[in-house]
């Protein structure tokens, strides 16, 4: 603490507090600010979008002004992506958390950290040209597999996090009852690990359920129904930037009536994620 | 004596160290009966105990030397488990050597399913086998009329002591010719403590019992003999009541007597 | 022999293998495909202000000695532009001259540089940092110290709701809402880097406050319980005990978040203007790559696709780079 300088005399020590008010005030402004974006996020949405709301969206398809294709075609390629990625990204982090000692473990845990923040766009790009080129085509499949791509780094780290979190004498205590590493990892460790996982699972879920970059040339959009995943695939982000591009008043309600749509359910995912663990934790 | 295990000039070096944890052990664990591990912390008891079922092999790096000797039932043929090598041997090693830990580790399942566990994992699928067998373990843990009316439940949801005890019949469904506890009862309350040392002390009619505490009034309460560890030696071996009332070595009198530790 | 322990743990280790394997080939992947362009232009492409530029590079009649350049700016656009907005008063444009063209043909070539975007990404990101870091201190110290202890959850929370929003909905909130208040007090344009760095701040706020707090949070309370009893202010503990021992941490959440900031896409495309054009002021509108990206790579030609790459290679190996420091440097977990 050799840098903590305290001076008592009154004079100073009334400026120390005013000072300390000073900054305390600034600390609590910022997180006020922050607080009123988000407000006025949701607010704008909820206004925007409620005008135009109606139940008959979920029924109707783009070209009908409505967003039943782009919902479904968002959670069926999210949904695509997760199966996918769910057990390659766990399986890794098994690996890493039970199996692993030493550099190449680490690397791997480290790379896979980076490609958290990696830029989406590019790995649109990468799959554009290692399979829309090839497939001579924007396709579902494409817009599925860079989704996918970002989920395993994500399910990766969550299931490192979670497995470091269960006591090392639960693994002990299985190991010494006599089972195999991979039945104490199966049956012991990773249900201990359950519902951290889940949490994590279903929060990286609602982030790809957002994403728009690396759908916007890997699958692009489609006004129609339609669950043929060689071609355009609907999809409610790509379709929101198209429709607020567009110069009508018309398209613009509609892109922000679906953005409302889609933020609910994001923040829906994203909370019943945060409650689950919660009531585990209460126990 | 007939023994259940047999130590003979083992060392053990943990991974990165420069000095050996144990120096030198040579200890005989007598069948049917309960031996103690006391010494002051970083003594080695803990490092000794779980040499005996070879958990250190979960971290690798470790490395030792000499022999550790377990006799069949009848105190005759015996092996060296440091020779172990394939998992099959160490598997078997486990199911007859048995561990308890400080903090009871119930796994995330039910009751029953706790208890059941290393029985499945040997095969055994029949129902009315399982369910014989897991009454019958929680009846030697005194824990079954505790929990009969609900084995379905979350083990999660028992008290430190049940716990622990669910822990014991979970070790003692399989069988096992000897059992290790690790500072048993270190993180429960008095009650839980005297129940399990009553437990021990009901167990060993059938079961060899090797139990590090650092409570020496435990020790002294349960145990038939008592090994006296201070950093890596062993330094005195004998019955429990010479140990305590009559120790050869100097310094087991002064960690009797409070002088240290 | 397959014994199911060998199985497994096989499964587990291709698995982690493979996310070295889609790294590979990303880093592989975009190399090839930027390696044309790469040719082409070498390092002159990240200074090269011209995009789609058609310049003749050989005249095939040899009478006439004029040499002119005509220059064909394809201005990628997806916005409705401020009408006072003057696309073609550009200083950066030589004149045209529509006179003495030579009529024979001439061998021509499109010409692309990277400097605008590059220049936009960088401009984007800086002002997003600058409006962000101070922001995101000050609320990471609130929940971390300042708050009462029941509204340290549901801040936290909130301010995790806010990073889970889309992207593209800052962006349209942002157009709609944030620009004109931002063209208020600072004049310009609407569409401009000012309004999209702002925006693209507020989208890494929170990110930045959620991992600075956790920063924070590690503090051992020890350390600050002995400097109240010295009798220091709150403000004191922070600036002499909290900081200096969270510094690691600090850093590299404010590098991980300028990381993640360059790569971002949708905030930025709908305020960025989208226009290939240097910025006289911060208030003009312009490019940067993520956005150069999203708008041309649909209906892209060889040539253009090729220098695409090129950006998004140079992107890749960009934030690569600064998200590992962050993370080797600053942010490591104690395993």
């Amino acid at each position: 603490m050799k840098n903590l300088k305290i001076n008592n005399s009154d004079f100073t020590r009334n400026k120390r507090l005013l000072v300390n008010k000073i900054i305390l005030g600034l600390s609590v402004s910022s997180a006020v600010l922050a607080l009123i974006f988000l407000f006025w996020i949701l607010v704008t949405l909820f206004i925007k979008g409620v005008t135009a709301f109606s139940l008959s969206l979920f029924f109707k398809d783009l070209v009908d002004n409505g967003f039943r294709n782009l919902i479904i075609g968002q959670f069926v390629m999210a949904t695509l992506a997760t199966l996918i990625g769910v057990p390659i990204g766990i399986m890794a982090g098994i690996y890493l958390r039970e199996y692993g000692n030493g550099k190449y473990a680490n690397v791997i845990r480290d790379l896979s950290d980076i490609m958290m923040s990696a830029p989406s766009i590019v790995i649109g790009a990468f799959v554009f040209a290692v399979l829309v080129v090839p497939m001579g085509g924007i396709n579902g499949w494409a817009g599925t597999v860079a989704l996918a791509i970002m989920l395993i780094p994500i399910v990766v780290n969550t299931t490192d996090n979670m497995l470091c979190l269960v006591p090392k004498e639960l693994r002990e205590a299985g190991i010494a009852l006599g089972a195999g590493k991979y039945r104490v990892i199966l049956d012991i460790i990773l249900r201990a690990a359950k519902t951290g996982l889940m949490t994590g699972i279903l929060l990286a879920f609602a982030r790809i359920i957002g994403e728009t970059a690396p759908l916007l040339f890997t699958s692009g959009t489609n006004s129609f129904w339609t669950i043929d995943m060689n071609n355009a695939f609907p999809s409610i982000t790509v379709s929101i930037y198209n429709l607020a591009n567009f110069p009508t008043d018309k398209a613009r309600n509609l892109a922000w009536t679906a953005s409302f749509i889609l933020t609910v359910i994001v923040l829906l995912i994203n909370l019943s994620g945060r409650l689950a663990t919660q009531k585990r934790e209460k126990r | 004596m007939i023994k259940a295990m047999n130590i003979k000039n083992f060392y053990f070096t943990y991974s990165g160290a420069e000095n050996p944890a144990l120096k030198n052990i040579n200890l005989p664990v007598e069948k049917n009966k309960v031996t103690a591990l006391i010494g002051p912390s970083g003594c080695g008891k803990s490092t000794l105990l779980r040499s005996l079922n070879r958990i250190h092999d979960l971290y690798p790096g470790n490395s030792y030397q000499g022999e550790i000797f377990l006799y069949d039932k009848n105190g005759k043929n015996s092996k060296n488990i440091l020779k172990f090598k394939k998992e099959n041997e160490l598997i078997d090693l486990r199911v007859k050597v048995g561990m308890i830990f400080q903090k009871p580790t119930a796994f995330p399942m039910s009751i029953f399913d706790n208890v059941a566990y290393a029985l499945k994992l040997q095969g055994i699928k029949n129902k009315t086998e399982l369910t014989d067998r897991v009454e019958a373990s929680l009846r030697g843990a005194a824990l079954w009329n505790e929990v009969k009316e609900r084995l379905k439940d979350d083990a999660s949801m028992l008290s430190g002591g049940q716990q622990q005890r669910l822990c014991i019949a979970r070790a003692i469904a399989v069988k096992p010719a000897v059992m290790l506890f690790d500072e048993p009862t270190s993180a429960l309350d008095p009650v839980s403590t005297a129940a399990i040392e009553e437990l021990v002390v009901e167990l060993k009619k059938d079961i060899s019992i090797v139990i590090v505490t650092h409570n020496m009034q435990q020790a002294s309460r349960i145990s038939d003999y008592t090994a006296f560890m201070y950093l890596g030696d062993l330094i005195e071996f004998d019955k429990t009541e010479t140990i305590f009332l009559n120790p050869k070595e100097k310094q087991t009198e002064d960690y009797i007597t409070g002088r240290f530790g | 022999m397959l014994s199911k322990e060998y199985i497994f743990k096989r499964v587990a280790f291709l698995s982690a293998t493979l996310i070295l394997f889609i790294l590979a080939s990303i880093f592989i992947m975009l190399f090839i495909q930027a390696k044309p362009a790469m040719e082409k232009y070498g390092i002159h492409f990240l200074f090269d202000k011209s995009w789609n530029k058609t310049v003749i590079i050989e005249e095939k009649n040899p009478s006439n000695s004029k040499i002119n350049v005509s220059v064909s700016k394809k201005i990628q656009n997806n916005m409705d532009i401020d009408e006072d907005e003057n696309l073609f008063a550009d200083d950066d444009m030589p004149g045209i001259d529509s006179e003495n063209q030579d009529e024979t043909s001439v061998k021509t070539d499109t010409v692309f540089g990277g400097f605008i975007p590059i220049v936009g990404t960088i401009l984007s990101t800086f002002i997003a940092m600058f409006f962000a870091v101070p922001l995101s201190m000050g609320t990471a110290v609130f929940l971390s110290e300042i708050a009462p202890k029941q509204f340290v959850k549901p801040i936290g929370v909130a301010i995790e709701l806010l990073a889970a929003i889309p992207s593209i909905i800052y962006g349209m909130w942002g157009l709609f809402y944030f620009a004109p208040i931002v063209q208020k007090i600072f004049g310009g344009s609407q569409i401009s880097l000012l309004s999209a760095g702002l925006v693209l701040g507020i989208m890494i706020l929170p990110f930045m406050s959620a991992i600075t707090r956790d920063s924070l949070n590690a503090t051992p309370n020890v350390l600050k319980e002995s400097a109240y009893a010295l009798g220091a202010t709150q403000f004191e503990i922070v600036k002499d005990i909290v900081f200096p021992y969270a510094k690691v941490g600090i850093i590299g959440s404010i590098i991980l978040s300028l990381g993640r900031a360059l790569g971002e896409t949708m905030a930025v495309a709908f305020l960025i203007g989208s226009v290939f054009r240097l910025p006289h002021s911060l208030t003009d509108p312009s490019i940067s790559i993520p956005v150069v990206l999203a708008n041309n790579f649909g209906e892209a030609n060889n040539e253009m696709l090729s220098s695409l790459y090129y950006l998004s290679f140079v992107l890749f190996v960009f934030s690569f780079v600064i998200i590992g420091m962050a993370k080797f440097y600053f942010l490591r977990k104690k395993r």
